[in-house]
């Protein structure tokens, strides 16, 4: 097992270093930035949903301010970079994200003595009172957070363990490569220390762990800590790469966002939150280009994961395996298929019905033509909307009675594979 | 002196709004550990929902009709929705909440558009009360303060004087004895689910019109009510009361205040200079942080008082 995993671990990273390669344009001679940018920004998001997956996953606690300490290891950087780049401080480029990670530590430090003395929901609440704290705070003091402009730099400060400038993205983007790859393998290890194995003890049933003299409130804070260091340690590659931070980079979306990378991801297998991490930066890149209401999918794709498949993406994977060993797969086949067809008709009409009812209240005011699946689209002709209902309508009643089907099938291959197994 | 009477009266106003908001939360809390993160989004749809109704029917009936409507969602959300991940537990409930914020505000958009819209007070209420120091007191302030008297007295009264005050009581704290009676409990759940969803909608009802009824309205209300929650003690409604007046005391108040910590140092002759984030923080004048006041005073109460103000039990 721990050697596929290492397998898995070692293509993922080949397949990021040689990404960027795939991508350029010969022809030019230039690098692809838009996919630099966006692999860059992958590589941040892999290291703050995993950190956040320290609390939600291992740990099994909500908190509603992950994005404080991500952001403050930024703000933090940008005013090592400034003193790096005045001469004050001799560190060099490849150092700073753990600069960036002690200081999201040190802030951790501060709210983790209050927020762990609680846990579930009112650790939730309070984590949301702190987040606000700082995200109000970095709006009116000016002095370290820059106020609503934030505050910026120059990363190219002459002082780097390898002799690079990181003036172009690609260096930038190898440097997010090798932390993120860092992080990665240190917060794995973590899943296997004994805090890690504690963390999920006190998840599990936290009075249990008392009995055995482990103190749940002193678990919880270590691993608040720690994921706040790692948290940094992204803030300060955000940092470096953009050369900004603003109030954006420790507000509540952000958090909310990692939220949402963990949890579709998958919050019970280590990798899970890596998978989130970069299906959701490709669909926000994609997505959000196309579409204004890519909130309202990602928050329907959210509650259907927490209705039907509270193991996230991952989850759904890892149900599989026992099929697959006990060669059986083959049978599930006949049943996907049959719950694409009402699937693909129920999401199509769901999809046309958001755009239309949007386009109506936001898009027309803007003097727009609405594109949809490749066509244009009259809004205000009754066909279009007769089409989307009719398709979300027999869509969703032809999926509930497949749903069914694929259940039984599920079940009685399921269940003969685990006692196969 | 004038200045301190009218801020005191708005204080007062925006108080009782605010512990419209907390008192269902936290009724909802203390009853099946659910924070209802969309509450705030509820907040935002009861608003919407008078605003719209206005256009058909007169004010008062849309103080009824907005909060049956949320009500009635907040019922479905219950039945449809909480009830199916329950068994994932707390942390699934807290998520299924967190999720129908995003839709919540999505939809709205989506329905009536990014601009704020004109839901204006009732010209019924459109006229100055009563004359302070030559500064109006507008009629509907008191007409709000009203409304919220009224439902801090029903709610009491329902509490503490019927039947299925009682109940509820029970099911708050001994859930399985309750059923054992006999009472049916997931009912009694659904029912303070839409209870809490009501109030939230009446106090969109009657906030809408007296801040802006505006897609960004759920969030700038949503954190203060969560804040109130906390600092009153989660699951006290008696908490909740004095924290909701606190906090709405502080936020009105706050914004007259001209004030700095460095105006207290300077007696003592500390000098504070605004030349680094100390100084800054020394000399910015009160009335420039008022929205961070309310979260201080949380991250303080929870220092030396974990559990809140009045919480009587921890999580």
């Amino acid at each position: 097992m721990r050697k596929r995993s290492a397998i898995v671990c070692f293509t993922l990273l080949a397949a990021a270093i040689l990404l960027p390669w795939l991508f350029y344009d010969f022809a030019h001679h230039r690098p692809a930035g838009f996919v630099i940018s966006m692999l860059s920004q992958m590589g941040m998001m892999i290291i703050l949903a995993l950190s956040y997956n320290m609390l939600l996953g291992q740990a099994g606690l909500f908190s509603l301010c992950h994005a404080t300490f991500f952001g403050f290891g930024g703000y933090a950087t940008i005013h090592f970079l400034n003193a790096a780049g005045a001469g004050d401080l001799p560190v060099p480029m490849e150092l700073m994200p753990l600069l960036a990670g002690l200081s999201g530590l040190g802030l951790a430090i501060v709210f983790g003595a209050m927020a762990t003395k609680q846990r579930a929901t009112a650790f939730a609440m309070i984590t949301l009172g702190i987040g606000e704290l700082v995200a109000t705070a970095a709006l009116m003091f000016h002095h370290f957070f820059g106020g609503e402009g934030g505050v910026n730099t120059d990363r190219m400060i002459d002082r780097s363990l390898f002799g690079l400038s990181y003036a172009s993205g690609t260096q930038v983007y190898y440097l997010i490569v090798g932390w993120t790859f860092i992080a990665t393998l240190l917060m794995w290890l973590q899943t296997m220390t004994p805090l890690g194995r504690m963390a999920n003890a006190c998840r599990d049933n936290f009075e249990r762990a008392q009995f055995m003299g482990y103190d749940p409130r002193i678990v919880r804070f270590l691993q608040f800590c720690l994921a706040g260091f790692f948290a940094g340690i992204g803030g300060g590659l955000y940092a470096i790469t953009y050369e900004i931070v603003t109030f954006d980079a420790v507000a509540a979306p952000l958090s909310a966002n990692a939220l949402l990378m963990a949890y579709i991801g998958g919050n019970m297998v280590f990798a899970g939150p890596i998978l989130g991490a970069v299906l959701i930066t490709l669909l926000q890149s994609g997505v959000s280009l196309m579409s204004n209401s890519w909130l309202i999918y990602v928050g329907v794709l959210f509650i259907a994961m927490v209705t039907f498949a509270p193991a996230g993406l991952t989850g759904i994977i890892v149900a599989h395996g026992p099929i697959w060993r006990a060669g059986r797969i083959s049978q599930l086949i006949l049943p996907y298929l049959r719950l694409l067809v009402p699937g693909i008709a129920a999401v199509t009409g769901f999809v046309g019905m958001v755009e239309l009812l949007s386009f109506l209240t936001i898009g027309a005011a803007a003097g727009k033509q609405l594109v949809l699946f490749g066509s244009p689209i009259d809004v205000n002709s009754a066909s279009p909307w007769v089409v989307a209902i009719v398709l979300l309508v027999v869509g969703s009643v032809w999926l509930r009675f497949e749903a069914r089907y694929f259940a039984r099938v599920w079940e009685s291959v399921g269940g003969d594979a685990e006692v196969q197994a | 002196m004038e200045v301190l009477l009218v801020s005191l009266l708005n204080g007062l106003v925006y108080g009782m709004l605010l512990f419209m908001l907390a008192s269902g939360l936290t009724l909802i809390f203390s009853m099946m550990g659910v924070l209802n993160f969309a509450h705030g989004s509820i907040y935002m749809l009861g608003a919407y929902f008078a605003y719209e109704s206005t256009h058909w029917i007169d004010f008062w009936s849309a103080l009824l009709i907005a909060p049956l409507l949320c009500g009635a969602i907040g019922a479905a959300i219950e039945v449809w929705g909480l009830r199916r991940v329950h068994h994932n537990g707390h942390i699934a409930e807290l998520l299924f909440t967190f999720g129908l914020v995003f839709i919540i505000g999505r939809s709205v958009q989506m329905a009536w558009g990014m601009l704020p819209m004109p839901y204006r007070v009732p010209a019924g209420l459109d006229f100055p009360l009563f004359t302070l120091y030559g500064l109006q007191f507008p009629a509907y302030r008191g007409f709000m303060l009203l409304v919220s008297a009224g439902m801090l007295g029903g709610i009491w009264l329902l509490l503490k004087r019927t039947r299925v005050g009682m109940i509820i009581q029970a099911a708050l704290t001994h859930p399985g004895m309750t059923a054992a009676l006999g009472h049916n409990v997931p009912l009694v759940f659904t029912i303070v689910f839409a209870g809490g969803c009501f109030l939230a909608g009446l106090a969109g009802v009657i906030g809408g019109n007296y801040q802006s009824t505006e897609p960004g309205m759920a969030d700038a209300m949503g954190p203060i009510v969560f804040v109130v929650v906390v600092f009153g003690g989660l699951g006290s409604l008696v908490g909740c009361f004095i924290a909701s007046i606190i906090m709405g005391m502080v936020v009105t108040f706050s914004v007259v205040i001209d004030a700095s910590i460095a105006d207290l140092l300077r007696p003592i002759g500390i000098m504070p200079r605004n030349d680094d984030l100390l100084g800054e923080i020394l000399t910015v004048p009160v009335a420039r942080i008022g929205a961070l006041l309310p979260l201080l005073m949380m991250v303080l109460i929870l220092f030396f008082r974990p559990r809140g103000l009045l919480g009587t039990r921890d999580t």
